[in-house]
């Protein structure tokens, strides 16, 4: 059986065609191409620009991936979107999409859930059997683990997530948004030494961020002050690389902690990284080293797998899709509130 | 505590700070969790057992922040210990610590957690075919007294963080021992204080009394109807625990996890 998928639910347009051969086969990505929205420096991207964004983009896109998996419309069994959760209007421009292509190709609409679809995309690529996930990007921060037909949410952000943290630390030092924010946090935190104090809020399995991120700020409008501002222990100049690095071990040391008292909790040793923040390698290394001193591993994707994308709403909505679920026309709306345990995983055991 | 002497000193994953290598009697290794070891141990006396509750430096993080947060963290919950210690509130007494090197040296509390005494006792029952409602006067004087445990450590200002019955052991009271007395009986000693903070505020206590009661409900269903004998117990132990009771409805409402924005 062969799946489009088309997710829209922040920044990123991605269209990914995947195609599942057999039951004891792995699955194969015929196509997974993305377009994003990239605001100036200092600012965020507001849903309307967003929305216009993929409005604009999505039919160059479906031409594209359609052409790239050398399918035709006779081939494809379902088309798959992101109900949800994400930003409103650019939801809903790849919604009508979704629609359009059901009706004019008369095809199966397969609604999806955006977390689910990252969990199994880290899944199937990885090959990790049942690892205890952590799901970090711009919009969710959670840790989560499947027992019972749903994927239970362990611990999650209380206030704003781990990636919108650094994105609008990003905005503060208005570095570039080009490729994505994150990155270049990620990249200016690789010169930074000096760890600055920050606050540490994690309460049990869940935690906080909107502390540290006014914390950090803070700093950084101190410097802008007072560029000479030195560390009162080594004596060296305090600089943004350094904002950064603090921001990073800081907020990273938090999600790798909440991560394996969740581990603990359901005696798992594996552990799977999903979402935007996934791809930042320090996180990676950080839970490597704590699931080596459990005996574990951990599974971590590439930026194709990991930012949002196309391929994992064909995955995901193709494994629903073959246990018989699918989305009517009339109920092929789209949520900004969807959460990850509300979904039923028929299609686990 | 359970016990197993399978786990030996020399199987610990970590290096063991300076008190664990050399000990008069070996320390043995009790129990592992996310970030904290737990060893029996003796202190002073080779006849006087002690728990060590050892936090390990975690690789993973930056060590000035490592330090600081074992520091915090060790500081935390003996202060929390002490406190409950002096009020009166049934807790492990402080011996010793050292929170540069990461341990802290805490009275051995006999007896087993309520998580299996209360399962014991009610497969038990299951198999002597007794109903549910029937003879639970043991039951219902062991919810009382966690209620009551509960609410003494809430009247002092302290919550605990994690409560579950994992975390509440029943220490045999020497006059009955335990073939005269009962699995169910025995003095409640709360436990396990690593995410207990210094609070007064009733959102905090009823969250911990929420906690408490979604334990019951995952591990004990057949006990969960008898919670509200743990609220009532509640109820009387410390003045403005109706509030908190209150507070409790507002929490079960919305549950602990909120509907989020993508």
């Amino acid at each position: 059986m062969i799946s489009i998928g088309l997710e829209g639910s922040a920044n990123k347009l991605g269209v990914g065609i995947i195609s599942h051969p057999h039951p004891n086969k792995p699955a194969q990505i015929l196509s997974n191409i993305r377009h994003t929205f990239i605001s100036p420096p200092g600012e965020g991207f507001l849903p309307k620009d967003t929305a216009m964004h993929h409005r604009s983009w999505v039919v160059r896109l479906v031409k594209q991936a359609m052409a790239e998996a050398g399918v035709s419309i006779a081939d494809i069994d379902c088309i798959c979107y992101t109900k949800g959760p994400g930003m409103g209007a650019p939801l809903q421009s790849v919604a009508i999409t979704a629609r359009m292509l059901s009706v004019l190709w008369q095809k199966e609409l397969v609604g999806v859930n955006h977390c689910v679809g990252h969990i199994e995309m880290g899944r199937e690529i990885t090959g990790a059997q049942n690892p205890v996930v952590l799901y970090v990007s711009g919009g969710n921060t959670q840790v989560i683990a499947y027992a019972e037909h749903r994927y239970r949410i362990f611990g999650e952000a209380l206030d704003i997530a781990v990636g919108n943290c650094l994105d609008r630390f990003a905005r503060t030092l208005e570095i570039s948004n080009d490729p994505a924010p994150g990155y270049n946090v990620e990249q200016l935190a690789k010169k930074g030494k000096i760890l600055l104090d920050l606050p540490y809020a994690v309460k049990g399995m869940d935690c906080s961020f909107s502390g540290i991120l006014a914390s950090i700020d803070l700093l950084a409008g101190e410097l802008k002050a007072n560029p000479d501002k030195r560390d009162p222990i080594t004596g060296e100049l305090i600089t943004t690389a350094d904002l950064c690095f603090s921001l990073q071990e800081t907020v990273y040391a938090m999600l790798v902690e909440i991560t394996e008292r969740a581990m603990a909790h359901v005696g798992s040793s594996q552990v799977l990284i999903v979402g935007g923040v996934g791809c930042n390698e320090r996180l990676q290394e950080m839970m490597g080293l704590m699931a080596r001193d459990r005996g574990g591993s951990v599974y971590a994707t590439d930026e194709r797998f990991c930012i949002d994308n196309g391929i994992m709403i064909a995955q995901a909505g193709l494994l629903a899709y073959e246990t018989g679920f699918t989305t009517p026309l009339e109920e092929s709306t789209c949520t900004q509130r969807f959460r990850t345990d509300e979904v039923f995983v028929k299609w686990r055991d | 505590m359970e016990v197993d002497t399978s786990l030996s000193q020399s199987s610990s994953p970590v290096p063991l700070p300076l008190i664990l290598q050399r000990p008069s009697v070996p320390a043995i290794l009790i129990a592992q969790g996310a970030e904290a070891l737990l060893f029996r141990s003796t202190y002073l006396l080779p006849s006087l057992p002690c728990a060590l509750k050892y936090r390990p430096s975690k690789p993973y993080r930056h060590p000035t922040l490592d330090l600081r947060l074992t520091k915090h963290r060790i500081l935390s919950e003996a202060r929390v210990l002490t406190k409950c210690r002096r009020e009166g509130v049934p807790v492990p007494g402080v011996y010793a610590l050292d929170e540069g090197a990461g341990w802290m040296m805490i009275e051995w509390v006999d007896g087993e957690v309520v998580r299996i005494r209360l399962n014991e006792w009610l497969s038990r029952r299951a198999q002597e075919g007794v109903p549910q409602g029937v003879e639970d006067g043991k039951l219902v004087g062991l919810m009382r007294r966690i209620g009551s445990a509960v609410g003494r450590m809430h009247g002092v200002g302290v919550v605990h963080g994690d409560l579950t019955t994992s975390n509440l052991m029943l220490r045999p009271v020497p006059a009955e021992g335990v073939n005269g007395g009962g699995m169910l009986d025995g003095e409640i000693v709360l436990i396990d204080f690593g995410l207990a903070s210094q609070s007064t505020q009733d959102e905090d206590r009823a969250v911990d009394l929420y906690v408490l009661e979604r334990a019951f409900g995952s591990t004990h269903s057949k006990a969960e109807s008898l919670f509200t004998e743990v609220l009532g117990a509640y109820e009387k132990s410390f003045k403005g625990a109706n509030i908190v009771l209150k507070k409790l409805e507002e929490v079960r409402m919305r549950g602990r996890k909120r509907s989020m924005l993508g």
